[in-house]
């Protein structure tokens, strides 16, 4: 009886096992888990962004084993072309008709918020990877959306800080005429003028602006002490490349890129970028653990991460994980596994997502290298200093998201 | 404000206007004599800036020829290579339509904008690919008094005003250029004096399309080479046309110049009006004097 008693529980315990997995696979909708990237694959944030986000993608579905809760895992992507109807109307596709339960990526502001938007009505989970605008959190936060890698609330804290301080105190902007370089200028401003600093112009130049030497002889002639890049990617490299062929910073002004990736560093070369300063959530070679996986991505896409790959690579392992650990796909559950979690991978540290769906972590102030200093063609920055989550980020006292209650 | 913006800005204007007055050149050489409104010349513009772009970065890589265009050969190869292109649309396409109103070739020559820069979009970079060849010799800046002004830039103002006005002296002056008028007087007429007029209708066609690729080559080194470059660019410069008159040469170069001025000079006093100015010029110019500033009402 005995004998028949240890039968049992054995078969129990075996069935138990067995019908563990099965029951976890029933809450994974459509018996596999499908996250979209959604990126400029063509256009002026290609390099940030683009295919290397796809990959990195790929290597945190590799690394996490090709499967989660024993059902496999697809990546698919697709060019938002930097056009927010086309953004929507993409994500509308993926959540309807294929059933994709995660949106990452999602580089330019206007896009972003028309498709966390149309994402949370859906109750799809959107890692926001690539915009900066802070009202992904603020004004138009939703219970769905995650804002990742760097806000334009955190880029100007540790840029515009250290520039003031350094008696940079009359500012110009040259600002990308959409929301993220409108948010971006206004927080800017904000920095500057709580530091006693003083805003002597702006103006406002159409997103893809080829040349800049108009703009930037107006801010020559300003008197201002620093011109204030408002923009990103090409538009940024273009102004600093211009910049450098009018003799701007020869004549004493300084440049401030307010969102600089290395991939812009790398196309601009370390002649013409050295000792600018910026801010950034990742430098490739800060750490061993960084830099192995930096590396291994480097022989996938023959360049290194820019902070928002790592962002991708991060965003989604942990994503896996929260499913993992919940054992179903449902987006409350998984947002809610997400918040609780203490992020630490090769990207972030110590990182928690709080309730507005800011991701709160440690930012950079890197200086690019003199090219004496570089050891090799990527070896492009060294950091300055470590500018803390809290300083970093709204915090969520003032934060004017509806979801947290103050 | 100060004289020194003014007199920067001003500059940077006169830099436009080269290219524009280099387009409408060839726009206006190519009306004159043919009747066509070709739509395509953007589309040739951003050849010839492509053809640069590929001789110095991608006949190895693409082609596994070791061999690399650098910008000065580039100056005569480009002009050649989309002027050859011209002769082919002018044999096989263009010169059907002739006898047929206006209307077929602007849309003939759209089409052929379409599918090049579509070919062109499937391959490169939208937001354009930076050109790496500029020579060391133009690399540096002038110091002119009143601002820094880079090398290259002078030198692509100064080599488009000098193959502007010896085109001109071309056309006006030699007597293969008197042949030209001829030609577009009265095409029946000066074929019964034995000349060649259909194939000095070919040569004339790849001419024009040859000048819009080195406006192309030109622009290489200072903005970036996109797919899209010429179709930014095309409107712009037949606004120019209509305001300095379709088909007069001198009409076409002064205004190419002038309007880039206004247009450099409007970015200084109302910014957001830059864009717009030219369009509201050609509107007063066409309300007012309807064949244009330099044109002759037939």
């Amino acid at each position: 009886m005995f004998k028949h008693l240890t039968n049992g529980l054995a078969g129990a315990v075996a069935a138990a096992s067995l019908a563990m997995p099965l029951a976890a696979s029933a809450n994974l909708s459509d018996d596999m888990v499908k996250i979209g990237v959604l990126s400029d694959m063509s256009g002026v944030y290609k390099a940030l962004e683009g295919p290397g986000a796809v990959i990195a993608a790929e290597m945190a579905v590799e690394d996490f084993g090709g499967e989660v809760l024993g059902k496999p895992i697809e990546i698919v992507s697709a060019d938002h072309q930097n056009k927010p109807d086309i953004g929507a109307s993409t994500a509308r596709e993926w959540i309807d008709a294929e059933n994709v339960d995660m949106i990452t990526a999602l580089d330019n502001s206007s896009v972003a918020l028309s498709v966390q938007g149309l994402a949370s009505d859906r109750k799809v989970i959107t890692l926001n990877t690539g915009a900066g605008t802070t009202a992904l959190t603020e004004d138009q936060c939703t219970p769905y959306g995650i804002h990742y890698v760097y806000d334009t609330h955190a880029l100007p804290v540790g840029t515009a800080t250290a520039m003031v301080k350094n008696g940079g105190e009359k500012w110009f902007f040259i600002t990308a005429d959409y929301a993220f370089g409108h948010s971006l200028r206004d927080n800017t401003s904000a920095v500057v003028e709580s530091l006693g600093g003083e805003v002597v112009g702006d103006v406002e130049a159409p997103l893809s602006t080829n040349d800049f030497s108009s703009y930037l002889i107006q801010a020559q002639s300003s008197g201002a002490d620093v011109i204030g890049l408002a923009n990103a990617g090409q538009d940024t490299v273009n102004a600093i490349k211009q910049a450098n062929q009018f003799r701007i910073v020869q004549g004493g002004q300084k440049l401030a890129g307010m969102l600089v990736f290395i991939s812009d560093v790398h196309s601009m070369g370390q002649d013409i970028a050295q000792g600018l300063q910026f801010t950034t959530a990742f430098v490739w070679n800060q750490n061993d653990e960084a830099e192995e996986w930096s590396r291994r991505f480097y022989d996938r896409h023959g360049a290194m991460p820019t902070m928002v790959h790592a962002g991708v690579y991060s965003a989604v392992s942990n994503y896996l994980k929260a499913i993992d650990e919940t054992g179903t796909d449902d987006s409350d559950a998984v947002r809610k596994a997400l918040g609780e979690m203490t992020l630490n991978d090769v990207f972030v540290k110590g990182g928690k997502i709080a309730p507005n769906g800011s991701m709160l972590h440690d930012m950079y102030l890197v200086e690019v290298k003199k090219p004496e200093e570089a050891t090799e063609e990527w070896d492009l920055l060294k950091v300055v200093s470590k500018i803390p989550a809290d300083q970093a980020y709204i915090s969520m006292e003032d934060t004017t998201c509806k979801l947290v209650n103050n | 404000m100060s004289i020194q913006v003014i007199m920067s800005q001003a500059l940077l204007g006169l830099n436009v206007g080269v290219f524009y007055a280099m387009l409408s050149l060839g726009l206006a050489v190519i009306f004159g004599l043919l009747n066509i409104i070709n739509f395509a010349h953007g589309a040739m513009y951003m050849l010839g800036a492509f053809i640069a772009l590929i001789g110095y970065s991608f006949l190895e890589q693409w082609f596994g020829i070791s061999l690399q265009i650098g910008f000065w050969a580039s100056l005569i190869v480009a002009p050649l290579l989309v002027g050859l292109l011209g002769v082919i649309i002018e044999r096989t396409m263009l010169k059907r339509l002739y006898d047929l109103d206006h209307i077929y070739g602007l849309l003939l020559t759209f089409g052929i904008t379409l599918i090049l820069q579509g070919l062109f979009a499937n391959y490169f970079n939208v937001s354009g690919t930076p050109y790496p060849g500029q020579p060391e010799v133009l690399s540096g800046v002038v110091n002119l008094g009143f601002m820094y002004f880079p090398t290259y830039r002078l030198f692509a103002i100064v080599f488009s005003l000098v193959v502007c006005f010896a085109t001109w002296f071309f056309i006006e002056h030699t007597k293969l250029g008197s042949r030209l008028r001829a030609g577009v007087e009265n095409p029946d007429l000066t074929q019964a004096f034995g000349l060649n007029v259909p194939l000095m209708v070919t040569l004339t066609f790849a001419f024009g399309a040859g000048l819009a690729g080195l406006a192309g080559v030109l622009a290489a080194p200072i903005y970036s080479v996109s797919p899209l470059m010429g179709a930014d660019l095309i409107i712009v410069v037949f606004a120019v046309v209509v305001i300095g008159g379709m088909g007069s040469i001198m009409g076409a170069i002064l205004s190419g110049l002038a309007l880039g001025l206004v247009e450099g000079l409007t970015k200084v006093f109302y910014p957001p009006a830059a864009n717009t100015v030219i369009f509201f010029l050609m509107v007063l110019v066409l309300l007012f004097r309807p064949a244009g500033l330099f044109g002759k009402e037939k």
